[in-house]
């Protein structure tokens, strides 16, 4: 019987679970979700595994080791259709800031015996490494996208998700501009929509956890950043968080760091 | 002649990141056992130096996506140590609030999709919904009144973004709370049934000598704050924690092993540590379950781990339903002026004490950080459970060790993510 059902595995790289817990987080659904998919590789819910191929593979993390550099490609080969899912599966993550410092300092500083660590110097996203069907933003990913996502997928069409920016969706909600009331940063009008606004419905900045949106106008909001006193170094910071090596972020953190006159010591 | 045997578990199922087991046997007597942790590192206490301190509550946060909150506590309480900030019983009530929420999405998650699946011979929790659907539908919403919470208090259940030094960014509306009392009253009464369920489970007979480590507070159940107390009957302040406990380099591998300096002895943390240290100011109603279902103190089988968590559970809704009941916003944060300093703390994560400590300059930057969490600090004390374990078990065909291996991890509940102080996350190959 289950050997018709879909089959959904889920795999982790370099990550904090969160984004593979907000298929457990769907606690409305998930039993529902059992019934309807064959889940055939799920560590973290389920001792059963079974071999691919896999019709749908949720890839969560990102690329630091040799051996997942490796791993990638297997999972890439097993799978029909591979989602990334989380910051890290799509930008590279926190982690990833470590490609804006000395790498071989960093392993250093929080382990006593370097030697033993494998460690690339980089942490790179899984379309770095593959071909990536569907990506699903955020840190964390809306379990609400990720339900999508499987419905998508029994349903036999492409997902959809949005990509308007989370400044759309503070209007929709009727939340005050912190930015224009109050000169709070917000990355809000470069941030990609699907937290459903939270950090401005809490009277602080979005930190931009959904990544750069289409299109977005880094420069003239930084600009603005500035104007309403936030330092450079702020400003930067402000960029180099979970969705820091994504191209639009990455590139204006390093604008603004060469603006500052200090030297970009970035990992090509 | 030697005859070797090695047992070996690839890819734990059912704990959070990512590890395997390897136990090495010869001429029939445990060699070694290893808890071998595959987690990519990720060097958190790198990049946190030159980091505002405002930056640091939503980057530790990432260091495990199932207990966020519990980052989020110590990183606050020790930056505001250093800074000798002290925040409103108000603000202290919300936190505990928080804490509330965490323990109880982390444990019901634990107990029903991560643990009871091992008392009924079952790969996970959608199948054992298959033959207990009632208790999993009751666990999952348990579940999930633990992750509203979250959402209400903290922003979202995930990486909440209420969290900041001084205390929130927003207190909530008494309304936005409100809402949650009638889930929170079912969520007590379905917390006690859960747990009596927990106790019918089979308890193999195992009780290994543990010395109990966990903070304590003389007039609640400690989540923030109090003493860190051992089963010895000795307590010390939280700025002692790295002269009474160290990781140490053990001799047969790469690992770091968490052991009391002086005895030289591994240590458990974690729900049993603190249902035993704790157990007269658990909410009295958790006391009776306890009393009722048999749970007797000193409770040392951490298979019974699981009641412990389901005590802690009925605590923790019975607490949130007070403080949501008597719920009145206040201003949700103090200032917290900068200036050098260093400071640390100590609180309970779902999976037991998480220390942090900072050092900050006079612009409010992190200049160094170390953070020791539950699960390194548990590592030893489980590759100890597992070397008892063994010879009552070798007897049996390869899988079947494995297999009852894997629930003597599982009882500890390992968070393998919050993996940024573990050493031996890959071992090179020569």
């Amino acid at each position: 019987m289950t050997a018709a059902l879909p089959k959904l595995a889920v795999f982790k790289f370099a990550s904090c679970d969160g984004c593979q817990l907000s298929l457990l987080d769907c606690e409305d659904e998930l039993l529902a979700v059992g019934e309807r998919v064959d889940i055939a590789h799920f560590l973290e819910a389920t001792s059963h595994v079974e071999r691919g191929p896999y019709d749908v593979a949720l890839v969560e993390g990102s690329i630091t080791t040799p051996h997942d550099r490796q791993r990638i490609q297997e999972v890439r080969a097993a799978s029909k259709f591979l989602v990334t899912i989380g910051a890290c599966a799509t930008a590279g993550g926190i982690q990833a800031l470590r490609n804006f410092a000395d790498h071989d300092e960093f392993v250093s500083a929080v382990y006593a015996s370097p030697e033993y660590i494998s460690s690339l110097a980089t942490s790179t996203a899984i379309a770095d490494h593959v071909r990536v069907d569907f990506e699903l933003r955020g840190c964390p990913i809306n379990k609400y996208q990720l339900l999508e996502v499987i419905r998508a997928l029994l349903g036999g069409r492409r997902p959809t998700t949005p990509n308007h920016s989370v400044c759309l969706d503070c209007k929709r909600r009727g939340t005050v501009c912190v930015t224009v009331a109050r000169g709070l940063p917000c990355l809000g009008p470069v941030t990609q929509s699907g937290c459903g606004a939270i950090c401005p419905a809490y009277d602080r900045g979005c930190y931009g956890c959904f990544g750069p949106c289409v299109q977005p106008n880094l420069t003239s909001l930084h600009r603005q950043f500035l104007v309403d006193g936030l330092s450079k170094r702020d400003a930067i910071d402000g960029l180099r968080l979970f969705n820091a090596y994504a191209p639009e972020f990455r590139q204006e953190s390093q604008r603004l760091e060469a603006e500052q006159g200090r030297v970009a010591g970035v990992n090509p | 002649m030697t005859e070797t045997r090695q047992i070996r578990v690839q890819a734990l199922a059912r704990v959070e990141g990512e590890g395997g087991l390897e136990i090495d046997l010869e001429n029939g007597a445990v060699r070694d056992v290893r808890l071998r942790i595959f987690e990519p590192p990720r060097f958190f206490e790198a990049f946190l130096r030159g980091r505002s301190l405002n930056d640091v509550p939503d980057i530790v946060a990432r260091i495990c996506g199932i207990c966020p909150v519990a980052y989020q506590m110590s990183a606050v309480h020790a930056i505001e140590a250093a800074l000798g900030a002290q925040v409103s019983p108000f603000i202290r009530r919300l936190r505990r609030l928080l804490y509330c929420g965490e323990w109880i999405e982390s444990h019901a998650l634990h107990m029903h999709l991560l643990h009871a699946p091992d008392f009924f011979g079952r790969a996970s929790g959608l199948e054992l919904a298959q033959t207990h659907p009632e208790e999993l539908r009751r666990g999952l919403r348990l579940k999930k009144h633990g992750n509203e919470l979250l959402d209400v208090l903290g922003g979202r259940a995930i990486h909440p973004i209420n969290v900041r030094v001084g205390g929130f960014h927003r207190a909530p509306k008494a309304d936005e709370f409100a809402r949650l009392i009638p889930d929170f009253e079912w969520g007590l009464d379905a917390a006690v049934q859960a747990t009596r369920w927990a106790a019918t489970f089979p308890f193999p007979e195992f009780t290994p000598d543990y010395e109990f480590v966990a903070v304590t507070h003389p007039d609640e159940y400690a989540m923030n704050e109090g003493s860190i107390t051992s089963s010895t009957g000795e307590a010390w302040p939280a700025h002692e924690f790295e002269s009474v406990f160290e990781e140490r380099q053990a001799p047969h591998s790469t690992a770091l092993h968490a052991v009391r300096r002086d005895t030289g002895v591994p240590y458990l943390v974690g729900p049993l540590a603190r249902v035993n240290l704790s157990f007269s100011r658990l909410s009295p109603i958790a006391q009776e379950v306890a009393a009722s279902v048999g749970f007797e103190l000193p409770c040392r089988n951490p298979f019974r781990a699981i009641i412990a968590r389901g005590l802690e559970v009925i605590h923790a809704y019975d607490e949130a339903l007070q403080i949501l009941r008597n719920y009145q916003a206040e201003p949700p944060r103090v200032a917290v002026p900068h200036r050098a300093a260093e400071g640390c703390a100590a609180t309970e994560a779902p999976r037991g004490l998480l220390y942090h400590r900072y050092r900050l300059n006079d612009e409010g930057r992190v200049e160094f950080a170390k953070i020791v969490p539950p699960t390194s600090q548990n590592q030893l004390r489980i590759e100890t459970d597992l070397r008892a374990w063994l010879p009552d078990v070798l007897s049996e065909p390869d899988d079947v060790v494995a297999r009852t291996c894997e629930n003597v991890v599982r009882n500890h509940d390992p968070c393998i993510s919050c993996s940024t102080h573990f050493l031996r996350v890959r071992i090179a190959r020569k």
